[in-house]
């Protein structure tokens, strides 16, 4: 099985240790990992504004880097949702559905590829698990609370695997964060205060950490964490699945 | 003009009031949850409503000439208005033909939408809103803000406020009962002396020609029945094939719409009583042109329960006049750039693209998708501002460029200044409020170089 890490662009370069956390668990469970070092970004940010034929050199270089391997895993919903959805390239489209069929985020990779039944990893936590949007609506790794269909959730799945984390029930349990790639700064107002409303919830239910399966969101949440000067944290659930502590 | 980012940062202005608005338009969607939920096969019941919908779409010039045919059969007088201003016109004809000054109206986000009450008045007509939500924005001056709950974003105690001013209830009193009695009070009036009443059309029944109305308050059956003119005014695109099929539409409609099981009337027009005369008004206004647009068309599956706007936690901190439009929400935003890309280019951006509309919508529109598309074509028509282009284009050559994305040896230098979604010179936006996260000593790819590489 050869599998290729795609770390979205932000997370390189703002938050390594979750990059290293997905390489590490993922080693840890088996799989081999290559890391195209030439990788930049989906593309997302630029087809999200409008300008998604921009993003046709993004996209040539992501076929160059990504071609050829069985799976192309990513622990972002978001960047994944993107690939799967807006990868195309007109001289080599077989190449880019390849890819687009290929693509998996993180949790779902692990739970209907890997099928981990059991993780060692231990976390003593109270941990708010926010739903990114994209993964949830658009890759459906959980259920949906709009929809009147069975309730599940890759991640949490994963998360009940690790010893120690007690997860707390949120008053609105997928609302949306508020970051919305461009719209967290085009719309800084409704923005900041979807993300506040968020970071509410959680501290009402009394957790310490949020956790997502998207970095995006809780850097966004994160921001407003530390403006409030609170001492609720951020993690993203690479790092309480490759059960490092605190 | 003001764009919708900035007519939302006033309406934030005042949290305590953001956060009203935003809980009580969550409760009515707790509120559909709770009722979907009651019905197993809702998601099937979505699906056929939506199909119904396609196939209406699909042969729409076919059904419009079959409901006219049987509505003409039943004794209707049937108008065909290509735009706003032509169906006001021929609102104002019938009127003018009747020689009436006055007359009733409820229900009908239509006519808010090609601002029928504006030209009346102009032309010296007196509209009289029964609804008591349209009654409310109306006496207030105001467009309604939400399509089923017009005034929503007013609390009762201000409400207490208007009425004391205009009908004349205690000062200082905001009770609901009382406020409630003194409208219906002071419409007795009107709809006792108004021979001319207008009303909106939720179903317009193809193979028999009759139209239905669903409201809560029945005050849309009171001027309709008082009067000797109903003028019913309609999108084109209200049609359903068969009676049958009504049951589909108005299971999920006041379900989705309030969480009620059906509204208190769907009251069914088919023949003008004697002495009465009934006329519908079918309006294009853009409707075919959105019905030509494949990524767009349907958006015109929409039956206006606003379970999208209930939904959308961008509207609920925003409120409805920051869309700047008649409908607003998410629906509102695929269909107003339709109408006027320029004056609308910045509604399908006043979104975070999350989707929760798309599940909610009893018709299974892809709202959110539209959403996405919208911002395609309005970039690719022109409607972007420069320096957004400029900064695209810059971010277009870097991130397709491995050295010049890597050019830093340290982390970040790229990325801590140009994050991709932040798009240039927007720090500002994102540091009012949030702190950013510090760059760390080495990227990932430095990491991962120095330690896994061969
Ligand atoms: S788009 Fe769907 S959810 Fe929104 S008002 Fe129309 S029917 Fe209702």
């Amino acid at each position: 099985m050869r599998v290729a890490l795609f770390i979205p662009c932000y997370v390189n370069q703002f938050y390594p240790q979750v990059a290293i956390a997905t390489l590490q668990l993922l080693e840890k469970l088996g799989v081999t990992v290559q890391y195209p070092v030439n990788q930049t970004c989906c593309g997302q940010p630029m087809a999200n504004s409008g300008f998604e034929h921009l993003a046709q050199g993004c996209n040539t270089l992501f076929i160059k880097n990504f071609s050829g391997f069985d799976y192309i895993v990513c622990p972002s919903g978001s960047c994944t949702l993107h690939i799967k959805d807006h990868l195309h390239d007109e001289h080599q489209e077989g190449k880019a559905q390849e890819i687009r069929t290929r693509v998996y985020e993180l949790t779902e990779f692990l739970t209907d590829v890997l099928h981990v039944t059991k993780l060692d990893a231990k976390f003593p936590y109270r941990v708010g698990m926010h739903q990114s949007c994209h993964g949830q609506r658009g890759l459906h790794l959980s259920q949906m609370t709009e929809l009147v269909e069975k309730p599940f959730s890759k991640p949490l799945q994963l998360l009940q695997m690790v010893e120690g984390v007690e997860l707390v029930e949120l008053d609105r349990k997928d609302e949306c964060c508020g970051f919305g790639g461009t719209f967290c700064v085009a719309e800084e107002a409704v923005s900041v205060k979807m993300g506040k409303d968020r970071v509410a919830d959680h501290i009402k239910q009394g957790a310490e950490y949020i956790t997502a399966a998207d970095m995006s969101c809780l850097m966004h949440l994160e921001g407003i964490l530390k403006r409030q000067k609170s001492s609720v944290q951020v993690k993203h659930i690479a790092e309480i699945l490759n059960g490092e502590g605190v | 003009m003001k764009d919708h980012a900035q007519l939302s940062e006033t309406f934030n202005e005042d949290e305590p009031r953001v956060n009203w608005h935003d809980e009580t338009l969550w409760f009515v969607r707790q509120k559909r949850d709770k009722a979907a939920h009651g019905i197993p096969e809702w998601e099937q019941l979505r699906e056929t409503a939506s199909q119904i919908k396609n196939n209406v779409l699909s042969n729409l010039s076919e059904y419009l000439v079959q409901f006219e045919e049987q509505a003409k059969q039943n004794g209707i007088t049937v108008h065909w208005a290509a735009d706003a201003a032509e169906h006001n016109k021929i609102v104002y004809g019938i009127l003018q033909q009747n020689g009436v000054q006055q007359m009733v109206k409820s229900k009908s986000m239509l006519t808010e939408e090609c601002h029928l009450n504006e030209y009346l008045k102009e032309q010296g007509i007196d509209v009289t809103d029964t609804d008591l939500g349209e009654r409310i924005v109306q006496l207030a001056e105001e467009p309604p803000s939400h399509i089923v709950l017009p005034c929503i974003h007013w609390k009762k105690e201000e409400i207490g406020v208007l009425f004391h001013k205009h009908l004349g209830t205690p000062e200082g009193n905001a009770d609901p009962q009382l406020l409630t009695h003194a409208a219906r009070l002071n419409l007795r009036e009107f709809f006792l002396t108004r021979r001319v009443a207008l009303t909106g059309v939720n179903f317009a029944i193809a193979e028999t020609g009759e139209f239905v109305v669903c409201t809560n308050e029945g005050n849309a059956d009171m001027g309709a029945h008082l009067a000797d003119v109903h003028i019913a005014c309609m999108g084109m695109e209200k049609i359903i094939p068969e009676r049958k099929h009504l049951g589909v539409f108005l299971r999920l409609l006041a379900r989705s719409a309030t969480g009620q099981p059906v509204t208190t009337y769907s009251s069914h027009f088919k023949k003008p009583a004697r002495n009465q005369e009934i006329h519908i008004v079918i309006v294009d206004n853009g409707r075919s042109k959105q019905l030509g647009r494949a990524d767009f068309r349907n958006s015109l599956k929409c039956i206006r329960c606003a379970a999208c706007f209930n939904t959308c936690p961008v509207y609920r901190r925003s409120g409805g006049h920051s869309y700047h439009t008649a409908i607003a929400g998410p629906i509102g935003s695929i269909l107003a750039p339709n109408l006027d890309m320029k004056q609308y280019a910045d509604l399908p951006f006043a979104s975070t693209l999350c989707g929760s509309c798309s599940n909610v919508c009893p018709v299974k529109i892809d709202i959110h998708e539209q959403l996405y598309k919208w911002r395609q074509v309005l970039v690719q028509e022109g409607y972007a501002p420069a320096a957004k282009t400029a900064a695209m284009k810059g971010m277009g050559f870097t991130l397709s460029n491995p050295g010049a994305f890597n050019v830093a040896g340290k982390a970040g230098r790229w990325v801590v200044k140009n994050v991709p979604f932040l798009v240039n010179n927007r720090f500002n936006a994102w540091y009012k409020q949030r702190d950013m996260p510090e760059a760390p000593k080495e990227s990932f790819t430095e990491w991962y170089k120095k330690n896994k590489a061969e």
